[in-house]
């Protein structure tokens, strides 16, 4: 019989090199951010805030993309891997907490730009419902049953949950919102912003998904290794249920004697 | 800097809450790791 062995690593030289560069392209973001790029004609030092708050929305969307795509492969292929299932699971957790931080910062900015933390604005109510609409999706994985199960039930929503996404997006385009429309992805073409500032806002968004990708990697495993764990206690407890029944059936034909 | 200090909070926050999350999934991982026969993760 082969000995196990157990190595405690998770972490791989991809998941290594994409870190370093995620903590370079933070430290870019701080220091681009809060020093390098100029005060904004209208908005003054509150700019700084767009540099942290639109890669966070950035990475909430594309995690809930992931989810989507992720869940529909689980659902499509043959095999029915759980590693699509997990990459889904990994990623609605991801975005949630990117979410949040999105609402948070932008309420903040909220609060210097309009005068007030929170108003019943489209794109803000929009945001706030895609955010529950994912612990939802989160709360519905942990509930019981087998992996199969969890995997199904949890595709299906995710396929209906991304529908919000595009109803968050054009929000500001469909309703009258305090909320400012695209500045970058305008459609036009003309992006009128400062180059030092366009460029730490392109590092912040690809920080941020880098440090996205680094966090769905560890957490798709640490999900395997969770799921793992209670497949085997699982078998365990077969086992020894297996083993009293026996037990049990001896002692009866036993007593017969 | 103007509103110094609503921009420190939303830089401290973020950059805190990420910090968290990834050690929390560092430990949670080597915790995990230690206790998962190496068959059952591909990546070793």
């Amino acid at each position: 019989m082969e000995a196990q062995t157990f190595n405690a690593r998770v972490a791989t030289p991809t998941t290594r090199l994409v870190g370093a560069m995620s903590l370079v392209s933070m430290a870019w973001v701080v220091i681009g951010g809060l020093i390098v790029t100029p005060k904004d004609v209208n908005q003054g030092d509150a700019v700084r805030i767009m540099y942290v708050h639109v890669p966070t929305a950035w990475v909430a969307y594309l995690a809930f993309i992931v989810t989507a795509v992720a869940s529909a492969c689980w659902l499509l292929s043959r095999k029915h891997s759980m590693c699509f299932d997990r990459v889904a699971g990994a990623s609605a957790e991801v975005g949630v907490i990117f979410m949040a931080m999105t609402l948070l910062s932008g309420s903040l900015w909220g609060r210097i730009t309009w005068g007030t933390f929170w108003a019943w604005d489209p794109r803000l109510t929009t945001t706030a419902f895609l955010l529950v609409t994912y612990i939802g999706y989160l709360a519905v994985r942990g509930l019981g049953g087998s992996l199969e199960q969890r995997a199904r039930r949890s595709a299906v929503i995710a396929l209906l949950a991304v529908l919000e996404i595009p109803l968050v997006h054009f929000s500001v385009l469909m309703w009258r919102s305090l909320h400012q429309k695209a500045s970058v992805l305008s459609g036009d073409g003309d992006i009128k912003m400062d180059g030092s500032m366009l460029t730490t806002l392109l590092v912040g968004v690809i920080g941020f998904t880098m440090t996205f990708a680094w966090l769905v990697m560890h957490r798709q495993r640490v999900l395997a290794m969770q799921d793992a764990m209670q497949m085997t206690q699982l078998d365990v407890a077969l086992r020894e249920r297996a083993n009293e029944s026996a037990t049990e059936s001896t002692d009866r034909v036993e007593g017969l004697k | 800097m103007d509103h110094l200090g609503f921009i420190a909070a939303v830089y401290g926050v973020t950059f805190a809450v990420i910090t968290a999350l990834v050690v929390r999934t560092v430990l949670q991982g080597r915790e995990l790791a230690s206790k998962v026969a190496d068959k059952d993760k591909p990546w070793t």
